[in-house]
């Protein structure tokens, strides 16, 4: 990205609104295509980020509000997720039905979710109907009054599709394993909560949560496809001149200590293939040794065919439909997990093959080859993440939360192309424990043999 | 599929979410060439990313299986992965992967697809990649004997231990007793034992032939070239004789399939399916319509009454597969608040359809169906690869161009068109009902 001009809008009916829009290009791989990016934060703290681009007449709106699981209680786990699923049920002027069949009659999208570190609101809609999408989006975000009986009918639902998910070996093992890895941190829980702590829930939880939380100096707005700067302009001097700033405390992550030593955990269940996830304790998204991890990563199980994993566990042994590796990196904390899904027989062998291969990686050198083609990979592939105007969106607002900078694209390439054999047998060594392991079996138990 | 990857198990139920394009108002540069062996090419320039998509369709499915081979076209897929005489097995993903790109493929009932995705200066690699294992793939007895252990755990993962998805299975199983739709695409586990090297050749040398597929790249390519790189690749391979299609009509159905199955789960769930013509009959735009008057959205008939207002379901929805090359079925879907019972959740979809008949959508609703219509297809043509599926599935149904004799015909339907095609359809002698009660097995703890 270049920094190519300073626009100083300052139209003359202007409110508040002192638009300083700093222009970037992201420059994807041919510098013929550029991707036009603007940057502002606006008097009341919202950063908003812009991109421009015509070639469908379609808007795509992403906000980040930097609150998620990590601002709940622990007694209250779930209220984020509750707070996030209930914007669209009711607000001072309109029902759950009025905004439903508004937002479908337009043909609109518009759904929001809470998540780790930050809750999303997502926006999607025709340019004709762009104004009455931005009135209910924003009528949404500002003005939800949670009513009484929507929340019931909300913990209800919430409540039966977790009773639904425990079907699902995969969710089992997930469950189990996050529970492990992240102990005492929020990070450990569900986004849903457990129907304990959702009946704990009140109404007065939800209208704090969201008074201290939805402000626009805790929030990023990104906006992306067939909309002008002017337009744009308009449209937020209509809906949040009102939106007042509001100090936030101070926030420091969350201390806790994470478990760093073995454990097995095995569930039973009557289903025909074990469920596995082996791993231990990560990274946060920023640590310099991201990038590193990142191409160590591919090359031992992130890389699909290409990984070592896939190549023994699936190509060589036909043990597994899908068995991969990955790093979850979140903005306090992060884990590392493999995870297969193998008939309950022959578990233990593909247990087995994950350790060898994490151990294979923390004590020889990655090839030349895998090396080099694991960063062809990682850097060419950058632009298929902004090969569509949703994607554009929610990268732009991914890139602010985690300060990664409107230059990101340049150093992404620099980082990954940096990364050296020896890095990678370092980070291997430092992230991955072949040893102390979390390991959760979901199987039929009576068919598998005891681990060592 | 071969990769467990976002799309998933979705590619069988593809159909009724796909929306189309209405040429007439966003209007895409299709340029369309047959190549002297038989080789349909269709190109669209889009020059918003730098990337491209290589797409190739065969026109061969679970349909095309022979008796007690079910499974056949897709392990025959995975195979595709496993090394031709040039390359060797998942070599042919690595290329593509160093050069940033992506691959995958998916077979349905109906066609297996194989795609790319690349940078669009390195879409030549796909192209060179696709020619080769459509002439050169080598089956190799070892590889074989893997893969089809590889499906076994597909199989394995999808339907034997997802309560819902082995429900689904069984409905459609029972709703057709002629049409090879009956057979799932990943095959019965004892038939995916059975197929051999013999009849993955056999099925090979038969249907990947040049006159029996279609090309479709979209992306930021010059057509001219594009085309120039596929004439050289492809050209060359014969045209060979494809056998005639199954002539299997799936006889009227004269009363209800009810079907039982009682497995660990921790929800009930219900599944009502109904035969339904496929498009581009009279009848599949009201059809089409219907499905998202139904369940488009929150607004929907079935979100609004089973899980809004009657509180008894936690998912409820309809699908109609209707871009299908035979008639298929239309089904609803609906799966139980835990302490409500299947009966409720039954009754209670016999009520939306009751009302239906009754009264018919209301003028509104009409509109706000065909609003959702055409909005999304114009946001799905925000992707490269949703808008070559699309291109893809309607060259499988006979041609592309029918995209426009689809969106007119969903702007004529009329409330009584919906109607009617509920009363003639959705009726008691035409449904197989499926009900998924849960049982827990309790295993002795170690």
């Amino acid at each position: 990205m270049k920094f190519k001009k300073l626009i100083n809008y300052s139209k003359k009916n202007s409110i508040f609104i002192l638009l300083i829009f700093f222009a970037f290009y992201l420059l994807l791989l041919a510098d013929a295509f550029a991707i036009n990016v603007n940057r502002t934060v606006l008097p009341n703290g919202l950063t908003v980020l812009h991109s421009e681009n015509h070639n469908l007449p379609i808007v795509m709106v992403t906000m980040i509000i930097k609150s998620g699981q990590t601002r709940e209680p622990d007694d209250k786990a779930g209220l984020a997720n509750l707070t996030a699923g209930l914007l669209n049920e009711g607000t001072k002027t309109r029902t759950s039905k009025d905004i439903s069949e508004t937002i479908d009659f337009i043909g609109a999208s518009l759904n929001a979710s809470a998540g780790n570190d930050y809750i999303t609101v997502a926006l999607s809609v025709l340019k004709k109907d762009l104004n009455k999408g931005f009135e209910i989006f924003w009528d949404i975000v500002l003005n939800p009054i949670f009513p009484q009986h929507e929340i019931e009918r909300k913990k209800q639902l919430i409540k039966g599709s977790l009773k639904q998910r425990e079907e699902d070996p995969s969710f089992l093992a997930e469950k189990a394993f996050i529970k492990e890895v992240f102990g005492e941190h929020p990070y450990s829980r569900l986004i849903e909560g457990s129907e304990e702590t959702i009946d704990k829930i009140s109404r007065d939880d939800i209208l704090k949560f969201h008074s201290d939380n939805f402000l626009p100096n805790n929030s990023i707005l990104s906006i992306a496809g067939d909309i002008t700067q002017d337009e744009l302009i308009v449209l937020l001097e209509k809906y949040i001149s009102e939106w007042k700033k509001v100090e936030l405390p101070e926030r420091k992550p969350l201390k806790f200590e994470p478990y760093k030593n073995k454990k097995i955990v095995r569930i039973d269940k009557d289903i025909t293939q074990a469920n596995i996830i082996l791993g231990n304790y990560g990274i946060s998204r920023d640590n310099p040794d991201y990038y590193a991890v990142t191409v160590m990563n591919y090359i031992l199980g992130g890389g699909g065919f290409a990984s070592r994993l896939m190549n023994s566990i699936r190509d060589e042994k036909g043990l597994a439909y899908d068995v991969h590796s990955y790093f979850a990196a979140y903005k306090e904390a992060g884990y590392f997990q493999s995870e297969l899904q193998t008939k309950n027989e022959t578990a233990n062998v593909a247990i087995d093959e994950i350790i060898r291969q994490i151990i294979k990686i923390r004590t020889e050198k990655v090839t030349e080859k895998e090396l080099s083609e694991a960063k062809s990979y990682l850097t060419g592939s950058f632009p298929r993440r902004l090969d569509t105007t949703r994607k554009i969106a929610d990268f732009l607002a991914a890139i602010e939360f985690f300060n990664l900078g409107l230059d990101y694209d340049k150093k992404y390439t620099d980082y990954i192309n940096s990364v050296t054999e020896d890095d990678i047998l370092r980070v291997a060594n430092k992230y991955l424990d072949p040893e102390n392991y979390i390991l959760v079996i979901i199987a039929n138990q009576s068919k598998i043999s005891i681990p060592q | 599929m071969r990769k467990n990857n976002r799309i998933k198990i979705a590619i069988y139920s593809f159909f009724i979410l796909l929306l189309l394009i209405p040429v007439t108002i966003y209007a895409a540069d299709v340029k369309e060439y047959f190549l002297s062996n038989g080789l349909k090419v269709i190109i669209i320039e889009e020059h918003k990313a730098p990337i491209a998509t290589f797409q190739i369709w065969y026109k061969v499915g679970a349909v095309d299986e022979p008796m007690g081979k079910s499974g056949l076209s897709h392990l025959l897929e995975h195979m595709m992965f496993k090394g031709t005489k040039n390359y060797g097995p998942s070599e042919l993903s690595r290329i593509i992967q160093k050069n940033g790109g992506t691959d995958n493929a998916h077979t349905t009932k109906d066609y297996t697809t194989y795609f790319e995705i690349l940078p669009s200066d390195r879409i030549n690699i796909a192209i060179k990649l696709e020619a080769d294992r459509m002439k050169n793939l080598l089956l190799d007895p070892k590889e074989v004997a893997s893969e089809r252990n590889v499906v076994m755990e597909e199989r394995r993962l999808r339907y034997e231990d997802d309560p819902q998805n082995s429900l689904f299975e069984d409905v459609v199983a029972a709703a057709f007793k002629v049409h090879p739709y009956q057979k799932p695409v990943i095959g019965w586990m004892s038939d995916i034992q059975s197929i051999d090297l013999n009849d993955l050749s056999n099925h090979y040398k038969t249907y990947y032939s040049p006159n029996n597929a279609v090309i479709i790249i979209v992306g930021d390519i010059k057509p001219d070239e594009i085309l120039k790189q596929i004439k050289s690749e492809f050209e060359n391979i014969p045209h060979t004789e494809i056998p005639g299609r199954i002539k299997s009509i799936e006889p009227e159905q004269k009363g209800e399939r009810r079907i039982i199955l009682k497995r660990e789960a921790e929800v009930p769930a219900v599944m009502l399916a109904y035969h339904v013509p496929n498009f581009p009959h009279e009848d599949s735009y009201a059809l089409d319509i219907l499905s998202v008057i139904l369940s488009g959205g929150k607004s929907s008939r079935l979100y609004q009454s089973m899980i809004y207002e009657k509180k008894i379901a936690i998912d409820a929805s309809a699908d109609y597969i209707g871009f299908s090359r035979f008639p298929h079925l239309f089904y609803f879907f609906a799966v139980a608040v835990p302490d409500k019972t299947p009966d409720e959740i039954e009754k209670a979809l016999y009520e939306e359809i009751e009302k239906i008949k009754k009264e018919g959508p209301s003028e509104n609703e009409l509109q706000k169906a065909k609003n959702q219509i055409e909005a999304s297809f114009i946001m799905e043509q925000d992707s490269i690869y949703m808008q070559a599926m699309k291109y893809g599935l309607f060259e499988i149904l006979g041609d592309w161009k029918l995209i426009d004799k689809y969106l007119e015909g969903i702007r004529k339907v009329s409330s009584e068109d919906i109607t009617r095609v509920v009363k003639n359809y959705f009726i008691e002698e035409n449904r197989t009902t499926g009900i998924l009660i849960p049982a827990k097995k309790v295993n002795s703890k170690k």
